[in-house]
């Protein structure tokens, strides 16, 4: 048990999976405070932290534990919280200063039934503008949404990759159904785990023009207690970490950088999962909705339908606007499936731009998975 | 000029100019802080300043030539917390206003204080929300006129000290910007000592506390901090009534308590303990 | 010996006030910043007691023994 990777095959939770992610990715540091359906990733990093040399600290509430992951990470330490939604709302200042401080972070967000307390042990996929817009001011961050315990683990680790790579913040937005079901994982050998570390100033840099920030090519992170007097602030500032809180092409700059180094990578970071050939119509999902898409494709392959594919969202922000502007060309409908009331597919019909039809399908009731048999029935519908 | 200023060699270049009110305490306390280091000949790098938003947040920030990291309002203990858990072999200074720390950062502040974690925390307290314009705050005296107070402030301010002494901190001390060399040793004390250690000093706003309020300016105000600052020894033959409207100045509590690293640390040697017996 | 950067003085007048030997006055000059910094009147009053450094808020004052910290 005191392994940092506990190679070998598991029947596993969806949220240990997530936990035992992160050690494998190196994590070192959670902090975190107790949230249905996210606490049992806290209790498994409290277990499993300490015996491999790292920190867990349960904090007085979730600004609280953002906060200090954002204060570890700044030492070097990669650094993770897990929560809901509820908890979510009440990181979004600090989430905002992590993005313009450029601090890597992960943040677990097991989605549970919303608005305000909602139900905690139900999923919804409501988060998902949240994590694209819930901090004030402009900004982008990543988000990956995993539909399995194996993609808990493998999606972890690669969030923890990208944060080191690009210096943001990094969502795993998973939900209450992937979070509490158990499957079968395989956890592979360390050296068969690609870790990504962020990249560090050459001590000899000098200390007074250390360009720390802003660079769309990820400025190397002048981690403390290395002797490089680094300043950090979330207020506007340039290059160096200097704050300017007078000049609006100060503003401007520090926006339009930030943004910069997202977008100028994003073909690097977007990821999505296409099964089309040449089927004409697409079924769109993330997530656990993922699932009753595979589910009915399974059901139109048995029934010799070929017609209908599946384009799947692995990073849903940055938003996949190229590759499904280019599905729209090669299809006649995209039915977009969501366990909520339509969060991506406005974004999905601005990509299509009328090239395709887009239909949204939610589950018949919020909360639950899509019936396969209902996807089935819509498909038929929009062949007929 | 022929001479330097001693502390000026902590000063990051191009910051020594700042941007407080003309009498602001923060420049006292700032040299306090660079004082404490330089007397303990300690390295500046050896520390990570922590800071929120207001006057006092400005303290470390750009000021100190070292690893600062400039908060969201009301968390610099927050942060400082996994900066200190991450890097236990860093001084973790917080040096942020009364605003900051006590009122939206009240939270963190007691919390900090109940786990003991090895950090000083430097508390601004000048009684007013001075950066915004001079709004009330929980330590703004009761019948004070500010400008969300504009019929007198009706509720009653904070003990900062007796709250951070029940909330269990291993160091807690007051000071006023008057007793500088007081409050040079406390922060002496206080960085080198393992535990929670609080130091409020009582400062300075001679522009919103001060001149709006009526009270006076730097000189006046710093003035009335001599007269009716008293020590905790002459304070303590003092009844309820005697001490209205008084500081007691000095240290207030000065125990050995467990400290957070320390009990994270042993629990995870024990593990390693119990590994080893079991090959 | 005590020595004044003007430029970095904001005409707070507490180095003045705090003195106990009377040494320093407010000038009539203007600085930089637009205010009037302190001149040092009666130098050989100083009993180095170092208030008026210890206590100014921007380091704008430096007092020092002669022959040291130059």
């Amino acid at each position: 048990m005191d392994r940092e990777v506990l190679s070998g095959v598991h029947f596993m939770q969806g949220d240990i999976a997530c936990a035992e992610g992160a050690l494998a990715a190196g994590c070192r540091f959670f902090a975190g405070y107790p949230i249905t359906p996210a606490s049992e990733i806290a209790e498994k990093m409290a277990e499993r932290l300490p015996q491999v040399g790292g920190v867990y600290i349960q904090m007085e509430d979730e600004l609280a534990s953002i906060a200090a992951v954002i204060g570890s990470s700044w030492t070097g330490a990669k650094s993770m919280t897990a929560t809901s939604g509820p908890g979510i709302s009440l990181m979004q200042e600090n989430i905002g200063y992590a993005v313009a401080t450029e601090t890597p972070c992960v943040l677990i967000n097991v989605q549970r039934g919303g608005p305000s307390t909602g139900i905690p042990s139900v999923h919804l996929q409501g988060d998902i503008l949240q994590a694209r817009r819930g901090s004030h001011g402009e900004y982008e961050i990543i988000a990956l949404a995993p539909s399995s315990c194996q993609e808990m683990f493998d999606f972890t680790i690669e969030a923890f990759n990208l944060a080191e790579k690009y210096r943001t913040v990094v969502f795993v937005l998973t939900d209450a159904f992937v979070g509490h079901m158990r499957e079968e994982i395989i956890i592979p050998e360390p050296e068969k785990i690609h870790r990504v570390q962020r990249k560090l100033p050459d001590p000899k840099a000098s200390r007074t023009r250390l360009k720390g920030f802003l660079d769309e090519d990820v400025a190397p992170m002048p981690i403390f207690g290395h002797g490089f007097k680094t300043h950090v602030t979330g207020s506007c500032h340039n290059d160096t970490g200097q704050r300017n809180v007078i000049d609006a092409e100060a503003l401007d700059y520090y926006i339009k950088r930030l943004k910069g180094k997202i977008d100028k990578h994003a073909h690097e970071i977007i990821s999505v999962s296409q099964d089309m050939d040449e089927a004409k119509i697409a079924l769109i999902s993330y997530g656990s909705c993922y699932r009753a898409v595979r589910e009915a494709l399974n059901i139109l392959k048995d029934e010799d339908m070929h017609q209908v594919g599946s384009f799947r969202l692995i990073t849903i922000w940055p938003f996949p606007k190229i590759q499904i502007e280019q599905l729209a060309r090669r299809v006649k409908t995209i039915i977009v499936l969501e366990n909520n009331l339509g969060q991506i597919t406005p974004y999905v019909e601005a990509a299509v731009g009328g090239e395709a039809e887009v239909i949204f399908l939610p589950p018949r009731v919020l909360g639950t998975l899509h019936d396969p048999y209902a996807i089935v029935d819509k498909v038929k519908e929009v062949i007929r | 000029m022929k001479l330097h200023h001693p502390l000026a060699k902590y000063v990051r270049p191009g910051a020594i100019s700042t941007a407080t009110c003309s009498g602001c305490g923060d420049g006292i306390i700032a040299q306090a802080v660079l004082r404490a280091i330089d007397e303990l000949k300690l390295n500046i790098d050896d520390f990570v300043f922590v800071s929120g938003i207001g006057c006092a947040g400005w303290i470390p920030s750009p000021f100190f030539n070292a690893d600062t990291l400039h908060t969201t309002h009301g968390r610099p203990i927050a942060f400082a917390t996994g900066v200190k858990l991450a890097r236990p072999d860093r001084y973790v200074v917080v040096i942020s206003g009364d605003g900051d720390l006590a009122a939206i950062g009240g939270n963190h502040l007691i919390h900090a204080a109940r786990r003991n974690i090895d950090m000083t925390v430097i508390c601004a307290n000048n009684g007013i929300y001075g950066m915004t314009g001079g709004q009330v705050a929980p330590t703004t005296p009761l019948g004070l006129k500010t400008t969300t107070t504009p019929y007198g402030n009706v509720e009653k301010a904070f003990d900062l000290c007796a709250l951070i002494s029940s909330a269990g901190a291993s160091y807690v001390a007051r000071w006023t910007t008057y007793h500088a060399r007081g409050l040079t040793r406390s922060v002496k004390k206080a960085i080198q000592k393992k535990g929670f250690s609080f130091i409020e000093v009582i400062s300075q706003c001679p522009l919103q506390y001060g001149r709006r309020t009526g009270v006076g300016n730097a000189v006046a105000m710093m003035k009335g901090y001599k007269e009716n600052s008293l020590s905790v020894k002459k304070a303590s033959s003092l009844n309820e009534e005697e001490l209205k409207n008084r500081i007691i100045v000095g240290e207030l509590v000065d125990k050995d308590l467990p400290e957070l690293t320390e009990q994270i640390e042993r629990v995870r040697r024990g593990l390693c303990a119990r590994r080893k017996k079991l090959r | 010996m005590i020595e004044i950067d003007e430029d970095l003085c904001k005409g707070c007048e507490i180095c003045v006030a705090f003195c106990p030997k009377d040494v320093l006055e407010m000038s009539d000059k203007f600085n930089k910043k637009g205010v009037h910094p302190p001149r040092v009147a009666r130098e050989e009053d100083c009993n180095l007691c170092g208030n008026c450094m210890l206590y100014c808020p921007d380091l704008a004052v430096v007092v020092a023994e002669e022959g040291e910290g130059g």
